[in-house]
């Protein structure tokens, strides 16, 4: 547990990819099996302690620390496994046991019951220094968060026997923790891993933005375009096992298992290839608001009523494997006549297909860029969030390959707000005050009030972080809890230039309006709050009932 | 030590003396609002005239240490330590004050009708601890401190008193700072692991920097350590003053391989300037007890944190307020919650002073402080 520890400490700290991907390589070459293959999963996010909920930690820190010393401790830390690593009580006698490995940590807990877990925590807990007890913690609620992808561990990986991240990726999800076959393979004393798995993940296709000078150097001719969906992109991969069994699999665009929360989806799923799409909620062929997705993914269960109300959906717009055959080596207008056959043979109003957007020139695009609704996107149009533009002779290559995708978004809305309430922000931002309420004014008979309009936890830089923090420090006018209200009056406070993607109508917000993914565009310490927007400006904006 | 009321250590029998020296009927009669009020520019105690660190220019000024949030240029005069003194004549000019005057640990002067004696703080060179005595009433205002040994800095003397002003930097128990020799030990690690790659520290200039450097050469490391600028004057005053920092040598007009291998200290923010950009590949550390919380080391850019603070982490802020006796606790500024809640469940009155404008150069919450320093 200690070299594991170490690695995750070192790991927290080091910036540089690079680096990261030696540190996991060094320990995956010294770490002896089965701690290194545990440390793996670790990882990748593939260990999974069902009786070990944050809960439990909680009680066994009450059991130990003042409720209202805890409590400050974790608003101020942020993070409740390293809070609960700080606040732990050295034991009055230290017990004489070696620390436990990470294999040992991994196979009591799994065979433990849900009544010695605590017991089994306690004692662990007792025994590792401050570090030992982050990497316990952190490890066991399955959040490790030290900026290590999936993809970086298995580059690691590969990188032990000199191959490439995408083979460690395409016998990936045959594997099973501690991940014995995949070493010896890899370090040349076993045969590769037989992808037992009909339905692999495949690691997605990625855009840059696109830039003028992109524009200007590209020939219109070699490009194709499709809309922008404001949705998730996702991979829906389904097959057939030797053994006759059906395999069906909705992945996120990282690669994590989305099947759970998708079941409606994961049913119709009915053939033996892998789509790029867009998962989208559509009723009666329309798609709906990024929100009412955004319902469905954050419920734990899914109710028949949820599947009914909301039916998901998946908007194709790419094909990387048909009846076993993988074609990402062809070009793009291949894969697409494929696809479009694909899709009209599965014959299922919820899988259609991404049009197309015709173009002669890039000012064409651009025009319907500006205006999706007239430029074939029609009733979907609010859900269109800029365009995509594609070479049509590019194969589809895993990640991001420059000249072959572009993004290219609508612009954002803008409104000046005023900052009204900040709150202290978790992880990375933890005690600096970076949760910030702002207001627009409202008129009430002669006067105007401010009215918040949302909240808002990003967009700034590092640099200005620290300016609202101080901000917010020394202009508070109340304090509740870990909120603080500043000052917000017409001459005295903090101008805020929003930007958002969309803006709905909201019986939850005061103000009747909810914004779409606002974030901090500017600060604007060059206008006074009486010069913020007006209601009446986000009014306008919003897309007609 | 000398002066009217020695500091207590551990005996009772010193405590029985404290006693019987004030004056207990007229304690009764007296409360520390009585003595010590707050106004625009900080703490104010209106019998003796004077104001305690203000944070703008007053009359009449009595400073715990030279750090700049406490120690500002501009009053008519100037109490403090020889060695704040000379600090600040150090950082502003000879001119920073009308008028001055310093006094000894344990030194009383009379200011109004209030008796002033400074007591060790531990804190930084010179760092001062303000014992206010008036009419049988003790209150110490302690200015920020420390317990942890520290071979630049007097070590902090417990002061017995009715009401004790505390800060509260590090009041969260989740902030235990280790002892400071495993953390030069990692730096020394670090450095032994990658003997081609700079080494460099953040540390404030004033206090921290020079700390570090003592603890350095403490753990066997007697190489030049090569300094910023921005310390060069704090340093040579140290050396003035006593304090043995081993040979030190500047960082400018150095050739880039001159550089590799080295140990370098600077102020915090130099570590993210275009001056940090002559080094190939460093290592960065960083020395400050904010290090203890991971997002606020990864904040500041640290791959090396170091745990090395000069302020009392919890257990130390608690013990020393059950050590002073006192039946009041003021808590200027910092985690003021935690502390007054704290206090309460030691039968302890308590309340939050709310200060503004402190920490804003050294450990401050929230701010990247750094060289103010010259």
């Amino acid at each position: 547990m200690n070299r594991f520890a170490a690695l995750l400490d070192r790991l927290a700290y080091e910036p540089r990819r690079n680096a990261k991907i030696a540190l996991v390589e060094a320990y995956l070459r010294s770490e002896p099996d089965p701690d290194r293959g545990y440390g793996l999963a670790a990882l990748t996010g593939g260990l999974v302690f069902h009786h070990a909920k944050p809960g439990l930690i909680r009680a066994l820190i009450a059991e130990r620390v003042d409720p209202v010393l805890f409590a400050m401790s974790y608003d101020y830390v942020g993070d409740l496994s390293e809070t609960v690593s700080l606040l732990w009580p050295t034991p009055e006698a230290t017990p004489n046991e070696p620390p436990p490995g990470l294999a040992e940590v991994v196979l009591a807990l799994r065979s433990a019951g849900k009544v010695d877990i605590p017991r089994l925590l306690a004692r662990w807990l007792d025994l590792l220094d401050e570090t030992g007890r982050f990497a316990l913690l952190k490890l066991i609620t399955g959040a490790l968060r030290i900026g290590v992808s999936s993809r970086l561990a298995k580059t690691a990986v590969a990188r032990l026997g000199g191959r490439e991240p995408d083979e460690v990726e395409e016998v990936w999800h045959g594997l099973e923790p501690p991940y014995r076959a995949l070493f010896d393979w890899i370090e040349g004393r076993g045969p590769r891993p037989e992808a037992v798995d009909p339905a692999p993940f495949r690691p997605p296709m990625l855009a840059h933005a696109l830039e003028e000078r992109d524009a200007a150097e590209n020939d219109p001719a070699l490009f194709r375009a499709e809309w922008k969906w404001d949705g998730i992109r996702v991979q829906a991969a389904a097959g057939t096992m030797a053994d006759g069994r059906r395999v069906q699999r909705l992945f996120s665009r990282s690669g994590e298992d989305l099947s759970g929360a998708f079941p409606d989806l994961l049913e119709r799923l009915t053939f033996d290839g892998a789509i790029d799409g867009e998962l989208l909620v559509m009723i009666d062929g329309r798609v709906q608001p990024f929100a009412t997705l955004q319902q469905r993914l954050n419920r734990k269960t899914v109710t028949p009523k949820l599947l009914a109300e909301m039916p998901a959906a998946i908007r194709a717009y790419d094909l990387l494997a048909e009846g076993g055959e993988d074609i990402r080596a062809l070009p793009f207008d291949d894969r697409r006549t494929r696809l479009e056959a694909f899709v009209a043979a599965i014959g299922d109003p919820l899988i259609d297909l991404s049009p197309m957007i015709p173009f002669e020139t890039w000012e064409d695009l651009a025009a319907a860029r500006s205006d999706p609704s007239a430029h074939g996107a029609g009733a979907d149009a609010e859900a269109v969030e800029g365009v995509m533009i594609k070479r049509a002779a590019a194969p589809y290559v895993p990640g991001r390959v420059k000249g072959e995708w572009f993004k290219w978004k609508r612009d954002p809305y803008n409104v000046d707000a005023v900052l009204m309430y900040a709150q202290r922000g978790h992880g990375k931002r933890s005690s600096f005050y970076s949760d910030y309420t702002f207001g627009v004014w409202k008129p009430n008979g002669e006067t105007r009030e401010l009215v918040p309009v949302g909240k808002a936890y990003f967009g700034f830089t590092d640099e200005e972080l620290k300016e609202i923090d101080r901000f917010v420090r020394n202009n508070t006018v109340n304090r509740f809890g870990p909120v603080r209200e500043v000052v917000h009056t017409a001459e005295q406070g903090l101008v805020i230039e929003v930007a958002f993607e969309g803006l709905n109508r909201s019986t939850r917000h005061k103000s009747g309006v909810a914004m779409r993914f606002p974030r901090v565009a500017r600060l604007r310490w060059d206008k006074k709050p009486a010069d913020a927007d007006e209601i009446a400006v986000l009014l306008a904006m919003l897309p007609e009932a | 030590m000398t002066g009217p009321i020695a500091p207590i250590h551990s005996a009772n029998i010193g405590l029985a003396a404290v006693y019987r020296q004030a004056d207990a009927l007229s304690y009764w009669s007296m409360r520390a609002e009585d003595l010590l009020s707050l106004d625009a520019a900080g703490l104010y105690c209106a019998a003796g005239g004077f104001h305690i660190d203000p944070v703008r220019p007053v009359a009449r000024a009595v400073v715990t240490h030279g750090h700049s949030d406490h120690a500002r240029s501009g009053h008519r005069a100037v109490l403090a330590t020889p060695e704040t003194i000379a600090i600040m004549a150090t950082r502003y000019g000879e001119d920073f004050t009308v008028a001055r005057q310093s006094a000894e640990y344990g030194e009383t002067v009379r200011i109004g009708e209030v008796d002033v004696t400074l007591y060790p703080a531990g804190h930084v060179l010179g760092s001062a601890q303000i014992l206010l005595e008036w009419r049988g009433l003790r209150v110490v205002v302690s200015g920020d401190y420390k317990r942890q040994a520290d071979p630049t800095a007097a070590a902090f003397v417990p002061v017995r008193c009715h009401a004790f002003v505390t800060e509260a930097t590090f009041a969260l128990p989740v902030f235990r700072h280790p002892p400071v020799r495993g953390e030069i030990a990692k730096l020394l690690d670090s450095h032994a692991l990658f003997p081609d790659r700079t080494h460099i520290v953040g540390a404030y200039a004033l206090g921290k920097a020079q700390r570090v450097i003592a603890l350095i050469r403490e753990a066997g490391y007697d190489a030049p350590i090569l300094i910023h600028g921005g310390l060069d004057r704090l340093c040579r005053l140290y050396a003035e003053r006593g304090v043995d920092l081993g040979p030190l040598e500047a960082v400018a007009g150095r050739a880039k391989a001159d550089l590799a291998g080295r140990i370098v200290l600077c102020p915090p923010s130099a570590t993210q300037d275009l001056w940090a950009r002559r080094f190939a590949d460093p290592v960065t550390a960083f020395a400050s007890g904010w290090m203890r919380v991971r997002a606020r080391a990864r904040q500041k850019g640290a791959e090396l944190p170091l745990v090395i603070s000069d302020h009392s982490d919890w257990d130390d802020l608690c013990d020393t307020i059950l050590e002073t006796g006192a039946e009041e606790v003021w808590v200027t500024h910092g985690q003021e919650d935690a502390l007054v809640h704290w206090c309460g469940t030691q039968g302890i009155r308590a309340k939050p002073l709310n200060l503004i404008g402190y920490g804003d150069e050294e450990e401050g919450e929230g701010v990247a402080a750094g060289g103010a320093a010259g």
